[in-house]
């Protein structure tokens, strides 16, 4: 016979998923109904910061339907403090979170009292009865104001709104910036402004829970049923193998569903104080209020360089705005990006200081790319200007400053060790894309004939560090638990195969990509393997999905569960064939007899011999199965290069993207489908920070942009055509070469977007305009720059 | 969220839908095609007691035509105004700007009526049935009156509906030799305008012989920018012309500050807006 | 109640109200309310629909409004009550395939070109497509994109999103000159 090797690993399968999600098949957490279930509403507070002196729920007990009422003083004994994950220094400022106010509201939206009825309609209504009497204080919104002496207080016990500081130095290892800028040719000193940003998944966050005799059951849309188990027995003293918590289907979540919410621990207090499976859907609105938010950072950078346009240090001065309270890991998504602001660079001195900030607002927290997206913005809108500075075109700034291929192993003054990129060869495709020279050509004809719309052409050379995380780094970085992930393989008697994995899709595609990995790691059929995942009855064990984070570790984990059972499975072939397992290859699907072929034995085989178990090889326990955990021991290190050409209205200061390229290099690629569809929706997230996206809070601490009709994710009419293609440089630290994927997207398109309208502009004496990037603050810009 | 409980009416004659809000005063409001009121009152920012539903008046939908005018019921949808043989010929403006309210699904439901009498400033509807002159026709308790665009929106989300009145058509003078052209700003294509200009002009050879131009979102109503029409009457129909008289185009507005846009923007924005509209409209 | 009755109507705080959706009748007594979305959902179990926010612009739980003769046009189910869809017809993403199951073609091309991630706006997106489909058979990237504009996406930056309807315009094409053979 013939042996063929018929890779799926490197095609780009359709995905398994989609048939239950073009049908309406799917299974949202809002679609479960449970006999007896009863529906709760949370009364949120209107006011950024108040104290509350009175609630009564009486009234709403009385109105029809109505079940329970009750408010944080109630519960204030039993309710506990939501957890944060990342204290990232020994002296953090770190305050209580009570799911339910009980004397004292800290944001708009903070919930202060619930309702519990047989149905919605009737929970909403009885919200309306609930009489709440608040006495509104003087709100702290502002970042250096809340830094400043006499600011009103967040949480006056605590005596500051600083949470706190963190540093890294270089100088620590020799050397340090100041010396770089006392030596500096060249200064550049820029403030940018990250603005607050809402993640927006598309569902809306629901919970169930099912209080059964002593044991719960709890339905979330979450990004991390594990954690959140974890969660639930430490906070309600339930213990931990009585507490099931199950991730049906999830609408997205770009870290948005990345947290420990009051909602569910409300919900959780009310199913336990009823008796009776409680259901909270959030409507869009609550989202907006309560769901935590992302980015809201204030960046000083100081880049100082040679006229030759050679980098001699960064330094960063990083204010960030954590909410009224600490995240799950709110802390940590700066420090995420205080790896990144070096780059793809090699930049010899780098200081980095970020401040965490208490304000009236809700809880900022992960959200697509955590800091790199921050870091990277600062830094590529700096490297711009570099370029301006000294006259380079801003590919060969750069150029002059990266990281060349030969030079990997590459240890960055970060301290990180990059294992692998080719920066020169996604730069030449992504210029070769876009039509770089041609464009610059068009660009010179239209200033010089002075055109209204003019064009600009931006640059972004990216790289993160994904596949979170190395588990004694994130030690040392005080987060509170690994970075690992879990991976189980069994197979079945009849050969198909039950992969349990500790990752948590909610719409990358894991069921899809892992049956990939197995059918070549096993010889299967790609439909005859089955992913389990999101509950942690069948999948006991994992930390879920996020920071690109589940291919690059758990499909590690993966790999290496396969490669137990496939060890095993040789045991046995070698046994049935009568040979040494060391006489066996393992080629088209099949043990084989080197030399002979045609003497085989599948991982079928094997499984049903297992499972009979008749006559297995001494040793050999009568099951075809294993586990994996893989911890790493470095991060992966995605790169990229995305080009923008914009054409900008000087006269209205419309922006309208031309042509975008993005070329990624993220390691070798298990499916380019799904890869390519990661990148157009992080590029989309990207685009929109640049040009749409705002959460803003009036001078009173009112949410203005609680709506979609407010905050203006955009739609397909807003976006361009998105240009994506790959360079594959693989991961040499590990067995799978992955690097991650699903938040290149979203760092590197915001300054590529940011720097051509910037680009646009250079003749007007512009160089900065505010994010996102809207036509009135464009004509301002435009109208200053001309003024200067 | 789920809208306070009310009670509900679906109205088979116009008489049965005016006796109804007669008796209800006004807690009471007419449901046209609840593209707006639906939102509104799921986010309970509005409680009525009762709705009128006026869908199922056979009467208020459709396009006819009645001797010099085009008549649309009010209950006819922005999708069937954008799409209307009679209205493309004889009133393309309407059908031109109806196309950019929204999206499909809310053209699907939304109606003229609805649009106008709803009297929000950043509707595109109210500035296209001022610039091509229409006539509401309103029924009440004592019969049927007759209002001129000009007349109906008194300010903001207010007209000249009485509280037992009911929008029953609108009225819209055949124009042929008119060109036209919608120029709507908006900073997402969902979006609500920022700001929008209409034009309408009418060449006489190489000058404009009369114009007329309304503006979306420039005060508490849909205005006609008088000052510009005076400006572009007799003006050269060339693109330098017009761009310099719409100089004038932001005078005797009141735009306000809100989150999309400062007032002085849109009082910047109108002028080179309406300089492209009324070029488009001239054919320049 | 019904329309079409000559007798003045009268106002209610609910009504019985009879809907068939995805072909099958429903008659059922419904507040005044309730609006289209949560009749799907809750009153009937029709839960492939769904709801992503509260002022009608994400389109999450558009559907096809129309009549036993005509399939009729997209709505936004949570901007329309339940009793206006009183004696309509409603088609939603799960009576789009074939009795025999087989996808149509809009399903199809979204599964095939990666037109979805997490799914949450795929059944408002697959109607919508639908119904722009219905209008204008052979629409240009622009005329998808715009034409889509009534539903938000946060995962696909809608790339494959309009490479799948224009790929399901030209096999729905196909199919009608394969019928008129």
């Amino acid at each position: 016979m013939t042996v063929t090797e018929d890779r799926q690993v490197g095609a780009g399968r359709l995905r398994k998923e989609d048939a239950r999600l073009i049908t309406g098949r799917t299974q949202w957490t809002d679609n479960i109904t449970l006999p007896g279930m009863l529906h709760m509403a949370i009364l949120r507070s209107p006011f950024a910061s108040a104290r509350i002196t009175s609630i009564d729920v009486s009234a709403a007990l009385d109105r029809p339907n109505v079940v329970a009422a009750f408010t944080g003083a109630d519960v204030a004994d039993v309710q506990g403090s939501l957890p944060c994950a990342w204290p990232v220094t020994e002296d953090i400022v770190h305050p209580d979170r009570p799911p339910l106010a009980v004397d004292a509201v800290r944001y708009h939206g903070e919930a202060v009292a619930v309702v519990v009825a047989r149905d919605r309609s009737s929970a909403m209504d009885a919200l309306e009865a609930i009489d709440v009497d608040y006495e509104p204080l003087t709100p702290v919104l502002d970042l250096e104001e809340a830094l400043a002496d006499g600011s009103p207080l967040v949480h006056p016990d605590k005596g500051t709104n600083k949470s706190y500081t963190w540093i890294f130095d270089s100088a620590a290892a020799g050397t340090g910036t100041d010396a770089a800028a006392a030596d500096a040719e060249v200064v550049i000193e820029r403030r940018y402004v990250q603005q607050r940003l809402i993640p927006a998944f598309m569902e809306p966050r629901s919970v169930i829970v099912d209080p059964g005799a002593g044991e719960y059951t709890i339905w979330s849309a979450t990004q991390i049923p594990h954690i959140l188990r974890v969660f639930y027995a430490l906070l309600t003293g339930t213990p931990e193998h009585k507490v099931r918590v199950i991730a049906p289907d999830v609408g997205g979540g770009f870290g948005g569903k990345l947290q420990v919410t009051p909602e569910e621990l409300i919900t959780f207090m009310a199913a336990r104080r009823i008796g009776r499976p409680v259901k909270y859907t959030e409507t869009r609105s609550d989202t907006m209020l309560s769901a935590h938010h992302g980015r809201d950072m204030i960046q000083d950078v100081r880049l100082t360089a040679r006229r030759d346009g050679t980098v001699t240090g960064i330094s960063v001065k990083l204010i960030a705005n954590m909410g009224a309270y600490l995240g799950l890991v709110g802390p940590g998504v700066p420090i995420l990006g205080a790896f990144m602001y070096n780059g793809i660079y090699k930049f010899p001195a780098y200081r980095f200081e970020c401040t965490g900030v208490f304000t009236n607002t809700v809880i900022t927290d992960a959200y697509r790319g955590a800091g790199r997206p921050e870091a990277t913005y600062a830094l590529e809108r700096a490297m711009d200007d570099l370029g301006v500075e000294l006259g380079l075109d801003p590919i060969e700034v750069r150029r002059r400053n990266w990281i060349k291929k030969e030079e990997f192993p590459f240890t960055t003054v970060a301290g990180l060790v990059y294992d692998s990129g080719d920066y020169d060869a996604a730069t030449a495709k992504a210029l070769a894309l876009l039509g770089y020279d041609k464009l610059r050509a068009e660009q010179a004809d239209r200033r010089a004939s002075g055109d209204p719309v003019q064009l600009g052409i931006g640059t972004s050379t990216y790289t993160e560090m994904c596949g979170l995380a190395p588990s004694r780094i994130l030690g040392a970085l005080r987060y509170a638990a690994g970075g690992w992930e879990t991976a189980a393989v069994r197979v079945l008697p009849t050969g198909k195969v039950e992969v349990v994995t500790g990752t948590s899709p909610h719409g990358q595609g894991h069921e899809t990509a892992w049956s990939q990995i197995v059918a070549d790691e096993l010889g299967v059929d790609f439909d005859d393997v089955e992913v389990l995942h999101g509950d942690t009855r069948s999948s006991y064990k994992g930390l879920d999905t996020y920071g690109s984070r589940s291919l690059a570790v758990g499909g590690i984990a993966l790999v290496e569960a396969c490669r137990k059972v496939r060890d095993k499975a040789r045991t046995v072939a070698a046994h049935m064939l009568e040979c040494s397992p060391d006489d066996l290859e393992f080629t088209g699907g099949a043990f084989r007899v080197r030399g002979t072929p045609d003497a085989a034995k599948t991982i079928a085989d094997a499984a049903f011999a297992v499972f009979a178990a008749h006559d297995l090889p001494d040793g050999i326990e009568a099951s075809l199965d294993a586990d994996a955990t893989f911890d790493p021991q470095t991060f992966s290190f995605p790169h990229g290069t995305h080009l923008c050409a914009v054409e900008v209205d000087t006269r209205t200061g419309r922006v309208d993207i031309r042509k975008y390229v993005a070329v990624d290099d993220v390691g070798k690629v298990i499916n380019p489908t799904i890869v390519e569809g990661q990148v157009h929706g992080g590029v989309a997230q990207g685009i929109a920070q640049a040009l749409h996206e705002e959460a803003v809070y009036d001078e009173s601490g009112t949410l203005v942009t609680g709506s979609f009709v407010d905050y203006t994710p955009p739609t397909a009419a807003d976006l361009p055509d998105i240009v994506a293609d790959r360079t594959e440089t693989p991961a040499t630290t590990h067995p799978l070469g992955v690097k991650g994927v699903g938040e290149a997207g979203a760092i590197a398109a915001t300054p590529a977007v940011v720097n051509a309208i910037v680009d646009a502009l250079r003749p007007f004496g512009v160089r900065d305009v505010p994010m996102p990037c809207t036509p009135e603050r464009v004509w301002r810009a435009i109208r200053a720059g001309g003024a200067s | 969220m789920i809208p306070v409980a009310f009670d509900y009416l679906r109205a088979s004659s116009v008489d049965e839908a005016v006796a109804a809000l007669a008796g209800a005063g006004e807690d009471a409001k007419i449901l046209a095609g609840g593209q707006s009121l639906l939102p509104v009152l799921r986010l309970r920012l509005s409680a009525p007691s009762l709705l009128v539903d006026l869908g199922g008046v056979p009467e208020l939908r459709g396009v006819r035509e009645e001797g010099d005018s085009l008549v649309i019921g009010a209950m006819t949808t922005h999708d069937e105004v954008s799409t209307s043989p009679l209205v493309r010929q004889f009133a393309p403006l309407l059908a031109t700007m109806a196309a950019t309210i929204g999206d499909r699904q809310v053209r699907h439901r939304g109606t003229l009526g609805g649009s106008l009498s709803h009297a929000d400033p950043a509707a595109d509807m109210p500035a296209a049935a001022a610039a091509v002159e229409a006539r509401y026709v309103l029924a009440g308790p004592n019969g049927r009156r007759v209002v001129p665009a000009s007349d109906f929106a008194v300010d903001l989300f207010t007209t000249a509906l009485g509280d037992d009145e009911v929008l029953v058509e609108v009225q819209v003078p055949k124009l042929e030799g008119w060109g036209s052209h919608y120029e709507k700003f908006h900073r997402m294509v969902q979006a609500w305008a920022i700001v929008g200009v209409a034009a309408m002009v009418r060449r006489d050879d190489g000058a404009i012989a009369s114009a007329r131009v309304t503006l979306t979102n420039m005060g508490p109503t849909a205005l006609r920018a008088t000052a510009l029409e005076q400006a572009l009457a007799g003006c050269a129909a060339d693109r330098a012309a017009i761009e310099q008289a719409c100089a004038v185009a932001a005078e005797g507005t009141s735009p306000r500050d809100d989150l999309t846009a400062s007032a002085e923007y849109r009082r910047h924005l109108v002028q080179v807006l309406a300089g492209r509209a009324v070029a488009a409209a001239a054919g320049v | 109640m019904s329309s079409g009755t000559a007798a003045p109507s009268q106002a209610t705080s609910t009504s019985s109200i009879s809907v068939t959706v995805d072909g099958s009748r429903y008659t059922d007594t419904v507040e005044s309310r309730t609006l289209l979305v949560h009749y799907l959902r809750e009153t009937i179990g029709k839960v492939g629909t769904v709801i992503g926010c509260d002022t009608s612009n994400c389109g999450s739980c558009t559907v096809l409004l129309g009549t036993a003769d005509d399939p009729g046009h997209s709505v936004k189910s949570c901007s329309v009550l339940a009793v206006q869809a009183d004696g309509a017809n409603v088609t939603t993403v799960e009576g789009l395939a074939g009795p025999d199951g087989s996808l149509h073609a809009v399903q199809r091309a979204f599964h095939e070109l990666h037109g979805l991630q997490c799914g949450f706006c795929t059944p408002g997106m697959i109607i919508s497509a639908v119904d722009l489909l219905r209008d204008n058979p052979d629409p240009t990237d622009d005329e998808i994109r715009d034409g889509l504009s009534g539903n938000l996406c946060r995962c696909t930056g809608y790339q494959n999103i309009v490479r799948a309807v224009r790929a399901a315009g030209a096999e729905l094409r196909a199919q009608v000159t394969e019928v008129r053979r």
